[in-house]
């Protein structure tokens, strides 16, 4: 739409733009065009930032009251609970906006699968975003930590001794992420100090991530270029704000759904039981969003195999742009990868199934089973997929339904019809 | 040949991944059927418009002084949660004479002296052991987990709680049982290490209800349920005005997106118009393959 140089009208505006463009940025954040057809799976963006925002803003507010030490961060804790104001519903909005943050991660992430978002020219928007994901994860997990209940100490336990796994400097590592010899006070405290942090540099990420955005602008769910001329996309604002607003608001209803109905379905209720490094807990389990990898980590017989796969799963999608080689972007049109895409959501969904489940007899084999197909799904039916695959037609653009020959007279002596206001059927 | 072989391929993972759910499922079942179902009860406090039965937080806490805290500490409760709105709500007067029962060490004075004194609305609950290595010692080595948020530390909350008060069974014979150790239904190992606390008449209720042992269960689990979410009740209020302002602002979001909207769809229309005569000519060239210019 509107590509054109922004000036503003007042000298006073003028001459503040000129120094510092603020308004021709907020200029370019509400006329940044975005194409019509985009879906209700394309509001999830503006979900997150909420929850980013949302996160950030109750976890201050928790920091003024939560005290990062081993005998105190439990109590502490309750001390929210019962005798800061409102505290119940800031620490309940929370820890169930971590799992609802996660919710729509995923949903962005497979949309983003689901419409070949990764694919050129959207490579970087794809990378940063795996970033901001594998930040995510560290700062939820060190989140989980620092109430110090008995799952948030063995959790800690596990995943610290996964870098136990590499060979030679392992034990050091280990030692040095404790700052100890064991899980204790100073742990705690670097993972409170951390966790602070991250947020914040998940921020800047996401301003990374939407600038790369505003470079090629959004996707759509035909996956070809819009032409920004011929009248395909709308202004951001109203149109998507509307549309994330309402999209906005239905999410919320769920999490507040959780927020004062069901607060700890979510969580664990061991993590009501405070830390105690002699008792081990019958089964050790992360939080849900991390049961995928829980159960690949698992899956592979040996300590340093499991941790390699574990991380290869997640560093595997940062060459997903090179390995998914279809020229054709949407799964609209691919009615192959459309079939190998919904088995790839049911593995995953299996993986966190069996993430939560003990790791004996067919829970085993059908974990390995699944992180198999896993690794299978993009390291050789994608770039097969991208050779052999027939994909249907593409339309000649997103307001266009596919221009089939036939037909093309017909429409041809209606649009003119249409145009001239003379009888089709008289038309020569 | 080579997409065909993709397509067999696809065909085959489903219906791998049909076994593999129909044996995760089966699976799965199998292992619910160990899974004891719990005690129904009917819990005033459960749903959303869910609150406290006063009369039996009242009875409970009795059950829970005159029973429990022999052994099991709730040390996250102060006496004036007694008093505070959504809880048991005994008066003022009476919690302050229930606190003063209970001395606490404080100190030191001016004179450099600790001293005792009887508890305020302020203090918390007393703890019936010094430390948890003496609750530990004193027990037989199982130490009687402090109460405060015993109900939302363990799978099945209150159900589990009422469940295992009223789940001691004789053992069969042949069940080897160590000295100190109990059967219950409900327990993890149905090994417990706490002798069933409640006996008919064990408390004499100051309302006159009569103390039968699921009325006692009922009553303290209540309280305990409450000492472990004491805004329960602010919660569920609070949950519903919540619930009927996003619906109310919901609705008016969805009808000024369909409004604004509506515009976008219009406008598309009258815009159509002028691009009518492109997509004629477009369309005719890449029919007959002419040049456009040269159209008429």
């Amino acid at each position: 739409m509107s590509e054109e140089k922004y000036v503003p009208k007042s000298k006073l505006a003028r001459w503040f733009d000129s120094r510092l463009p603020l308004l021709s940025l907020s200029h370019h954040l509400t006329e940044y065009p975005t194409p019509k057809n985009l879906n209700y799976w394309w509001t999830f963006g503006g979900i997150l930032t909420f929850f980013l925002i949302a996160q950030i803003v109750t976890g201050i507010i928790l920091a003024m009251h939560y005290v990062a030490n081993t005998d105190l961060a439990f109590d502490s804790i309750e001390h929210i609970m019962r005798n800061v104001n409102y505290g119940w519903l800031i620490r309940y909005a929370h820890a169930n906006g971590s799992s609802m943050f996660f919710l729509a991660v995923y949903i962005h992430i497979f949309r983003g699968l689901y419409y070949g978002s990764h694919k050129p020219p959207r490579e970087m928007i794809w990378i940063t975003g795996l970033i901001i994901y594998l930040l995510m994860m560290s700062t939820a997990f060190m989140g989980y930590t620092l109430p110090w209940g008995q799952m948030s100490f063995w959790a800690a336990t596990v995943v610290s001794n996964l870098f136990g796994a590499i060979p030679l400097v392992g034990e050091n590592i280990t030692a040095w992420l404790w700052g100890g010899y064991s899980l204790g006070n100073p742990t705690l405290n670097r993972f409170y100090s951390l966790h602070y942090f991250f947020p914040f540099l998940i921020f800047a990420l996401v301003v990374l991530h939407i600038w790369a955005l505003h470079v090629p602008g959004n996707n759509n769910p035909m996956g070809i270029d819009v032409k920004k001329n011929r009248n395909e996309t709308m202004s951001f604002h109203p149109y998507m704000v509307m549309k994330d607003l309402l999209a906005m608001l239905v999410f919320i209803l769920i999490f507040l759904g959780f927020v004062f109905y069901a607060p700890n379905f979510l969580g664990h209720p061991d993590n009501y039981i405070p830390a105690n490094p002699l008792v081990t807990p019958a089964h050790i389990v992360p939080e849900w969003y991390l049961l995928p990898f829980y159960a690949i980590l698992r899956a592979i017989p040996s300590k340093l195999g499991g941790v390699i796969f574990m991380f290869a799963s997640i560093f595997i999608l940062v060459l997903l742009p090179w390995l998914d080689t279809s020229k054709v972007r949407s799964a609209v049109f691919r009615p192959l990868y459309k079939k190998f895409f919904w088995v790839l959501v049911v593995m995953v969904i299996l993986l966190a199934y069996l993430g939560a489940k003990p790791p004996e007899g067919i829970y085993v084999i059908l974990a390995r089973i699944a992180t198999a197909y896993y690794f299978i799904h993009f390291l050789i039916i994608l770039p097969l997929l991208g050779r052999y695959e027939k994909t249907s037609p593409l339309p000649t653009s997103i307001s266009d339904p596919v221009l089939d020959k036939p037909n093309i007279v017909d429409k041809f002596k209606k649009t003119a019809g249409k145009y001239e206001g003379e009888n089709v059927d008289t038309f020569k | 040949m080579k997409e065909r072989m993709l397509i067999r391929l696809n065909n085959l993972l489903v219906k791998v991944f049909f076994i593999v759910f129909v044996i995760t499922i089966s699976g799965s079942a199998n292992s619910e059927e160990k899974k004891i179902e719990f005690i129904k009860n009917n819990w005033s406090f459960e749903g959303i418009f869910g609150t406290f039965n006063r009369a039996s937080l009242q009875r409970g806490y009795q059950v829970y002084q005159e029973v429990c805290s022999g052994c099991h500490s709730i040390q996250h409760l102060s006496y004036r949660n007694l008093a505070e709105k959504g809880g048991p709500e005994f008066t003022l007067d009476k919690v302050k004479s229930i606190a003063a029962q209970f001395e606490i060490l404080d100190g030191p004075n001016d004179d450099g002296e600790m001293f005792t004194r009887p508890r305020r609305l302020s203090d918390k609950f007393a703890n019936p052991y010094p430390n948890v290595q003496a609750a530990t010692a004193a027990n037989g080595g199982a130490y009687p987990p402090d109460m405060s948020v015993l109900v939302k530390a363990r799978k099945g909350e209150w159900n589990y709680i009422y469940s295992l008060l009223l789940g001691y069974e004789e053992v069969s014979a042949g069940y080897e049982l160590d000295d100190g150790v109990y059967y219950n239904k409900y327990m993890p190992g149905n090994k417990i290490m706490m002798s069933q606390p409640l006996f008919e008449g064990a408390v004499e209720y100051a309302d006159g209800t009569q103390a039968t042992e699921t009325q006692m269960a009922k009553d303290v689990t209540t309280f305990l349920t409450w000492a472990a979410e004491p805004h329960l009740e602010a919660r569920h209020k609070m949950g519903f005005k919540v619930f009927i302002f996003l619906i109310i602002l919901l609705t008016l979001v969805y009808f000024s997106k369909q409004k604004v909207w509506s515009r976008l769809d219009s406008k598309e229309n009258s815009d159509q118009k002028d691009e009518t005569f492109d997509k004629v000519e477009r369309a005719v060239t890449e029919y007959e393959g002419e040049d456009p210019k040269t159209f008429k």
